[in-house]
């Protein structure tokens, strides 16, 4: 697996979560994702970037074309330094929700992507990385 | 490391006719130059075009790391040569022979250059086995990758082959599924389905599941979900032919089958998306 | 302030939903159609998505708030023209809009408005 191109978007703002997703489509399109996995990967990118925003206080998207063998994929780290998450086994049960959301937030998006990890410590921030295949 | 000398170098150079000579003439012992699949003139550029790139590119890079920037006029074309051979069918062992070929020609005049200096024999020799090992493996490596390309794209051209949207009627659209589902299968077929749905002005689809001897989990939940996303998009689905251990998986599964249709048959299926759709059926008499 | 227009087309509204929604739009929106629903005596909404390339979670609640403050207010909803890749991508993300009516396009949609009004 060797990197490609790599880049970073701010996620500070609600204008800024429209920004991720349009960076994370056009990437998701020049990786050769189809059209379905291409709107997974933007959907889930939206979750994220709104919960970075929400309850991280603001942080940013770093990505990453990565490649494997004939295979091309997109990573993105959504990362913020807010107040972090007590219980992440929690965070991850579908249902669970901190704040108005519908509670499918973490668990829904997980579903999306094919590779997805959440560290966090409270007082620390918060750091999901996701990751979708061609 | 270790590099090529200048007096090797130059070596090459001035006995690149009687190298490519020789080299032929391996190439032709085993066969691979007279396959009719390659042209006689298109191989002879070949070797003339590797050897010049190995020349350039000993001159200025590491023998032992073809992956430096030196190297990379020789990569790109060796890439081209491995994935044109890929593409005409051949095997790796040829496509690798091509360069492995060349040791022996190659050997054979540093033997004559360095006659009376052995150990500085010894130390080309090295460099030039290096050299000629490390771009043959990037052949074969490059070699598989065209060729898992190759096989990717003809899953995928199966894959489209293996799932027929049928028109039935004005509005009715269905998908006769045929053989055991994996889940990558049942994707494919569904999306392709939906877009059908969508280009078709489609009010009512029927998944046909007669032909399909079981499904696991994982099929199973597709198949709901498609349900899901089809009536999302404003349109009717209605799944006919569910099998007894069919029907014994989803009930196990606790699968909610709430707000789906399911028929016996085919024909009952039909029957109901007429009916729907506002057509009246009845003999001529 | 930037809005969504809301046309009215006899005892019918129409949205037309064409840019990709900040969080903001979404909610104002929802305030316009409840403040236009009860101004208008209107009898039903059409909402056509067919534009969107993507329809998260915040999105979709918002679908759902406003089919539900519709029939509340006397007014059916019909989400109309959902693409393909998005109704999957829903589906996977766990939300299934039960109680919103769909259909295929705008034409459809009316259709099925005025179907319900003849019912009652």
């Amino acid at each position: 697996m060797r990197p490609e191109r790599t880049g970073s978007q701010p996620v500070r703002s609600e204008q800024d979560v429209v920004l991720a997703r349009q960076v994370a489509r056009k990437l998701a399109v020049e990786c050769g994702l189809r059209l379905v996995d291409q709107t997974k990967l933007v959907t889930a990118a939206s979750e994220l970037a709104r919960n970075t925003v929400i309850y991280g206080g603001g942080g940013d998207m770093d990505w990453e074309v990565v490649e494997e063998g004939s295979r091309k994929g997109l990573r993105l780290v959504f990362r913020d330094e807010g107040p972090g998450i007590a219980d992440v086994k929690l965070a991850m049960t579908d249902g669970w929700t901190s704040g108005n959301g519908l509670g499918l937030g973490l668990t829904g998006t997980r579903r999306l992507v094919d590779e997805f990890s959440l560290e966090s410590a409270p007082g620390v921030g918060t750091r999901v990385t996701i990751c979708k295949w061609n | 490391m270790s590099t090529l000398s200048q007096r090797t170098i130059d070596a090459i150079r001035s006995n690149e006719s009687q190298l490519l000579a020789s080299w032929s003439v391996n190439l032709e012992a085993s066969g691979a130059s007279r396959d009719t699949r390659i042209g006689h003139s298109e191989f002879e550029g070949q070797t003339r075009e590797f050897l010049r790139l190995l020349v350039a590119g000993s001159a200025t890079g590491d023998t032992g790391s073809v992956a430096s920037n030196e190297w990379s006029e020789t990569r790109a074309f060796l890439e081209k040569l491995s994935r044109s051979r890929a593409l005409q069918g051949f095997d790796s062992a040829h496509t690798a022979h091509f360069i492995f070929s060349l040791k022996r020609p190659l050997f054979d005049l540093l033997q004559k250059e360095y006659a009376t200096d052995p150990a500085e024999l010894a130390n080309q020799l090295w460099a030039i086995s290096e050299m000629l090992d490390t771009l043959g493996m990037h052949t074969i490596r490059t070699f598989q990758k065209s060729r898992e390309e190759v096989i990717a794209r003809q899953q995928e051209e199966l894959l489209e082959l293996s799932t027929p949207v049928v028109k039935l009627w004005d509005g009715v659209l269905a998908l006769p599924m045929i053989g055991t589902l994996d889940s990558q299968r049942t994707q494919v077929v569904m999306e392709s389905l939906l877009q059908r749905i969508v280009d078709t002005g489609s009010e009512i689809a029927i998944i046909d599941i007669t032909g399909v001897p079981t499904v696991d989990t994982l099929v199973a939940q597709h198949l709901l979900k498609t349900v899901t996303a089809i009536r999302l998009m404003g349109a009717d689905a209605i799944i006919s032919g569910v099998r007894p251990q069919i029907a014994q998986t989803i009930v196990h599964l606790g699968l909610d089958l709430q707000g789906i249709v399911t028929k016996a048959n085919l024909a009952d299926a039909l029957a109901l998306a007429l009916k729907r759709s506002g057509y009246q059926v009845g003999k001529a008499s | 302030m930037e809005r969504i227009p809301i046309l009215r087309m006899g005892e019918f509204l129409l949205v037309t939903i064409q840019v990709d929604m900040h969080d903001q739009l979404a909610l104002t929106l929802q305030d316009d159609l409840a403040e236009r629903i009860s101004r208008t005596s209107a009898r039903g909404v059409l909402i056509d998505i067919s534009a969107l390339d993507m329809v998260d979670s915040f999105i979709g609640r918002m679908i759902n708030t406003i089919s539900g403050l519709s029939k509340v207010m006397d007014a059916e909803t019909v989400v109309v023209g959902m693409q393909p890749a998005v109704a999957i991508t829903l589906v996977e993300l766990g939300l299934y809009l039960p109680g919103v009516s769909t259909a295929l396009n705008v034409e459809r949609g009316m259709e099925r408005l005025r179907e319900r009004l003849d019912a009652q």
